[in-house]
């Protein structure tokens, strides 16, 4: 097969309108039928896949020679192929996922009931304005965003006005601050708090030794999530405000002062303004990170129920059912597309830039001294925080019962764990963490590269090249950040889980979940070093005769090796902390590290978990410096201005 | 050429991750078993580092409670992807077995078993077995009720008292076959209405439906909540680890579980399935491993089998009756959890 379609390539005989059709039918007419077939045809195997792919490559030829994408083959193939992909497995899975809302237990179309799912008052209900009991779950998860956005972003700025404008003691901070959150697996500052504030807590035991405060389970619910997501979510808010501030050129403000402005005056009313797009962007990102964060809710949510944890629980936990999690995953959808909608259209376009090469631009005005002392004391304090619940997971794994206050020393969670003996000599790995760890190690491995090249491309593609439609292959390519993770990885087993495309319980799944979920991160981070890249050194490249993917591999991708350094790194990273989605795809055979922790903290197992983390986040720190030292230097701007993402 | 470092390395990092994924197949000649393991993971974990060493095949294990199964099982269905079932209480086990989610396997060993074990493998027709059996009852912290001044709870009633508020902690019943066949117990103790009442009035005085049976053991031994209600030997673990619990069978009589394991119809490893199903059940193989450990203080179902000395004896507590065949078929279990979600579940905090 694939050698007919390679042959019908290169064969100047057949029409090319005729090919692209032909192949196009074939595509098409063979997923289709797989998918009539449904539950009762046999799965793809690795070779139906390929030959997909050759038929589209041949689709994607053909259509460059019948003229679209100014003839460019090289172009039109990584388009065509990228699309379709995306297609396949980002609006697929998600329009059946949201299908399923309106579809009752036996599959049958029913809009009464998808109505009453929809608008039930489980979702919607407002009854704790009231005085009465529970909120509707949607109402619950955006009061808990709608503060956690206000809160980080006030946070943030407080840190960013501290660190620029308080002193020089803070220049390290801003590497400190940068790093913290992409080696961080999303539940251990939760764990933390509760081994610090739970009923038998650190400081809850202190409290209650010292000062006689009874012990409380008040950490758990809405307060509890609402401050891990708060130390989670500024390091990202102070990254965002910070390279705002930094962004605006002193000399507003100077003539300002020349014009006899007192401090607070120059404040108000030419520094605000200018960061006004920056802090409603960071509103935004914390207030979607917010809805589609699971690890934080799941440990600490207690009886405050949130739209992440409800669809985990409608799926996997004993109540299946798979049309009320579709429904609760519509309406998360539709937030945060919402957001995502709103974030490209007030800020996607406006510059924020100020900074011009005019020569000396200045000092940024010092802060009102009353502002500064409080800023900068405000700082200190919730970095020291931070710092303290990070301690304490360090701690933890190596004392005996952190949360009783126990600290003999002892490694007995890591032998549990990561234990490893002398077997009929050879090493085996008998601590019950491994099995997860080296397949979260393989999939990431496995995954980073892949995302590196789709998202490159794509990225090379949108900047350099003039088409038909690239508009829409950008929009295409950054969908999947607006999906949060936990309706992907429902999407996901809804959509793979019956021929001809059954991929659940395998380790595919968990790598194309991660492929995609990532991609745009790549896309991103080769859009940006594309553009410190001159288009001269293509056309250079163009006029010597080179195609267009000589260009590529000759000229542009040993211009993009930071790009592609950093793409690999921050997937890898990713991927090793993901929670959200790969919580519904892990199986007992490919199971994944941050899915063996959470099921180790509902069980209490709090220092096993610990130590884990541990480990998780050793393990990553290391790479980043070995990559690091290897390289120089990771750029890891991946959060521009204009960056949203959902969530772990 | 310092350009080419970044990729080699991460080159290395892939190859590194693959031969260490690699390395774990010591045991690849014996294949492999897919294992769902539903008591704590203190126990399921000496059980298959035991059968690993005693046969050579490679057991992948996650632990859930047994009414998380049942779903995953049943959800699965089409395309099964475990292939023991082994642990947690009989209802669920019983309704898989009802539904044919669950595949019959008369083993050899079933002449060594106790009368109740084989009962609950016949009322199955075979397609589930009991491997355990251990009392209902609950649990409190003694030093934090002697801290608080309280009255020591002797009944189910007692759970119910103003005074205990946000001082329970016990299971969900959807998601936990310990709390199920606490609601099982009270249906049965005092029939169906009151039964309900009396789950309302405790819902004032529960802090958290987990979703782990055992859980609440835990909970009362650290302090962080006074009651607990749990099977009676999940509580003696932590007693007998030293923290300050004393167990309690309620006056009003108590129910009590046999714990179960299923052959997951579809398995594909099959014949390594049957084999952990032999080794389970023989007296110096599964049904040791707990006692050993220090993990169990069930009743083995062997009748071979060393009983754990500080295991509650079920001779000495008043058990009802408990009719496994009513409260584990199908339309029962769905219709008390259906009612429970609706009525209790529901409930304002």
């Amino acid at each position: 097969m694939i050698q007919a379609v390679a042959l019908a390539d290169s064969s100047r005989v057949l029409p090319h309108k005729l090919l692209a059709w032909a192949s196009a039918a074939l595509v098409l007419g063979w997923l289709g039928l797989g998918f009539a077939q449904g539950a009762s045809g046999t799965a793809f195997a690795w070779w139906h896949y390929a030959a997909l792919l050759a038929l589209t490559f041949l689709f994607a030829r053909s259509l460059a020679r019948c003229g679209f994408f100014i003839g460019d083959v090289t172009v039109a193939t990584i388009v065509i192929v990228i699309a379709a992909l995306l297609g396949l497995f980002i609006f697929f899975p998600v329009g059946k996922a949201l299908l399923a809302a309106v579809l009752d237990n036996q599959g049958r179309f029913a809009p009464a009931l998808a109505i009453e799912r929809l608008l039930s008052p489980d979702i919607w209900g407002l009854g704790c304005f009231g005085g009465g009991t529970h909120c509707g779950v949607a109402v619950n998860s955006v009061m808990l965003a709608t503060i956690v956005g206000f809160g980080t972003t006030l946070l943030g700025l407080v840190m960013a006005l501290a660190a620029q404008r308080g002193g020089q003691r803070f220049s390290s901070l801003y590497s400190v601050m940068a790093v913290l959150p992409i080696v961080t697996p999303p539940f251990v500052i939760a764990l933390a708090l509760v081994v610090l504030f739970g009923r038998t807590g650190l400081v809850t035991g202190w409290m209650s030794t010292l000062f006689d405060i009874p012990r409380t389970r008040w950490i758990y619910g809405l307060t509890g999530v609402t401050l891990a997501q708060l130390l989670t979510f500024t390091p990202i808010a102070f990254m965002i405000l910070h390279g705002a501030l930094a962004a605006i050129s002193p000399s507003l403000e100077e003539a300002a002062q020349t014009l006899r402005a007192s401090r607070t005056r120059v404040f108000r009313t030419v520094t605000w303004p200018l960061l006004r797009p920056a802090l409603a962007n960071s509103f935004l990102l914390a207030f979607v990170e917010s809805l589609a964060d699971f690890g934080n809710p799941v440990v600490l949510a207690g009886n405050y129920e949130v739209l992440s944890t409800k669809i985990f629980f409608a799926v996997a936990g004993a109540q299946h059912e798979p049309g009320r999690a579709a429904a609760l995953a519509t309406v998360l959808l539709g937030f945060t597309l919402v957001a995502f909608w709103l974030q490209q259209r007030w800020l996607g376009k406006a510059s924020y830039v100020t900074v011009s090469g005019k020569g000396d631009a200045g000092l940024p005005a010092a802060l009102p001294t009353g502002l500064r002392r409080g800023c900068v004391g405000f700082a200190m304090a919730w970095i020291a925080f931070t710092l303290a619940c990070y301690a304490v997971i360090a701690v933890g794994g190596f004392v005996k019962d952190i949360g009783r206050g126990d600290m003999t020393p002892m490694l007995a969670h890591f032998g549990a764990g990561f234990a490893i003996e002398w077997q009929g000599g050879r090493l085996a790995f008998v601590g019950s963490a491994w099995d997860s760890f080296f397949t979260t190690v393989e999939v990431a491995a496995i995954a980073a590269p892949l995302t590196a090249v789709i998202g490159l491309l794509s990225a090379y593609v949108i900047t350099r090249q003039r088409f038909a439609g690239r508009r829409t292959f950008e929009f295409l390519t950054m969908v999947s950040f607006a999906v949060p993770g936990t309706v992907i990885g429902v999407a996901y087993i809804v959509a793979f889980n019956v021929p001809p495309l059954e991929l659940t319980g395998g380790l595919a799944i968990l790598v194309l979940c991660f492929v995609f979920r990532n991609m745009p991160v790549g896309v991103r981070a080769g859009i940006a070093a594309l553009a410190q890249i001159d288009k001269s050194l293509d056309e250079a490249s163009a006029t010597l005769r080179a195609s267009t993917l000589r260009t590529l591999h000759k000229v542009v991708m040993p211009l993009l090796k930071p790009a592609i350094v950093a793409t690999l790194v921050f997937s890898f990273t990713h991927a090793m902390t993901a929670v959200s989605a790969v919580i519904f795809l892990a199986t007992a055979k490919y199971n994944l590290a941050t899915v063996y922790i959470i099921g180790r903290v509902e069980a209490g197992e709090y220092p096993l978990a610990i130590a884990y983390s541990t480990v998780l986040i050793v393990f990553m720190l290391s790479l980043l410096l070995i990559v690091q030292w290897l390289t120089g230097s990771v750029k890891l701007g991946r959060r521009s201005q204009a960056d949203l993402v959902t969530g772990h | 050429m310092s350009a080419l470092k970044p990729s080699r390395a991460t080159r290395w990092l892939a190859a590194a991750g693959l031969a260490a994924a690699s390395a774990t197949p010591a045991f690849a000649q014996q294949g492999e078993l897919v294992l769902y393991c539903s008591v704590q993971e203190e126990w399921c974990r000496p059980m298959v580092a035991a059968f690993e060493k005693a046969t050579g095949i490679k057991v992948l294990m996650t632990r859930k409670s047994s009414g998380e199964f049942y779903a995953q099982i049943k959800a699965e269905a089409a395309n099964p992807k475990g292939d023991v079932w082994w642990g947690g209480t009989g209802d669920p086990h019983l309704q898989a077995a009802e539904e044919a989610l669950t595949d019959p396997y008369v083993s050899p060993k079933l002449d060594e078993l106790q009368d109740w074990a084989v009962r609950q493998a016949r009322a199955a027709k075979f397609r589930t077995v009991g491997i355990y059996a251990g009392a209902l009852g609950y649990s409190f912290n003694t030093q934090e009720l002697a801290k608080r001044k309280l009255p020591e709870p002797k009944c189910w009633a007692d759970l119910a008292k103003p005074i205990y508020k946000d001082d329970v902690q016990v299971a969900n019943p959807n998601s936990s076959g310990t709390s199920y066949t606490m609601l099982a117990t009270l249906v049965q103790l005092f029939g169906e209405a009151k039964a309900f009442d009396l789950m309302k009035s405790m819902h004032k005085n529960i802090n958290q439906y987990t979703k782990s049976g055992a859980a609440p053991a835990r909970a009362v031994a650290t302090g962080e909540s006074l009651i607990g209600i749990t099977f009676q030997h999940d509580a003696v673990i932590q007693a007998v680890s030293g923290a300050p619990v004393k167990i309690v069978s309620p006056c009003e009589g108590t129910g009590y579980e046999i714990g179960s394991m299923s052959i997951i119809k579809g398995a594909k490893n099959l014949a390594n399935a049957r084999k952990w199903y032999d080794w389970a059940l023989s007296a110096d193989g599964g049904q040791a491993i707990g006692a050993a450990n220090k993990v169990s203080y069930q009743v083995p179902s062997n009748k071979k089998a060393p009983v754990p000395a500080q295991a509650p004896k079920l001779g000495d507590i008043k058990l009802i009756d408990y009719d496994f065949a009513k409260y584990g078929s199908s339309a029962e279990r769905t219709r008390l959890l259906k009612k429970w979600d609706d009525e209790v579940g529901k409930l304002a905090k």
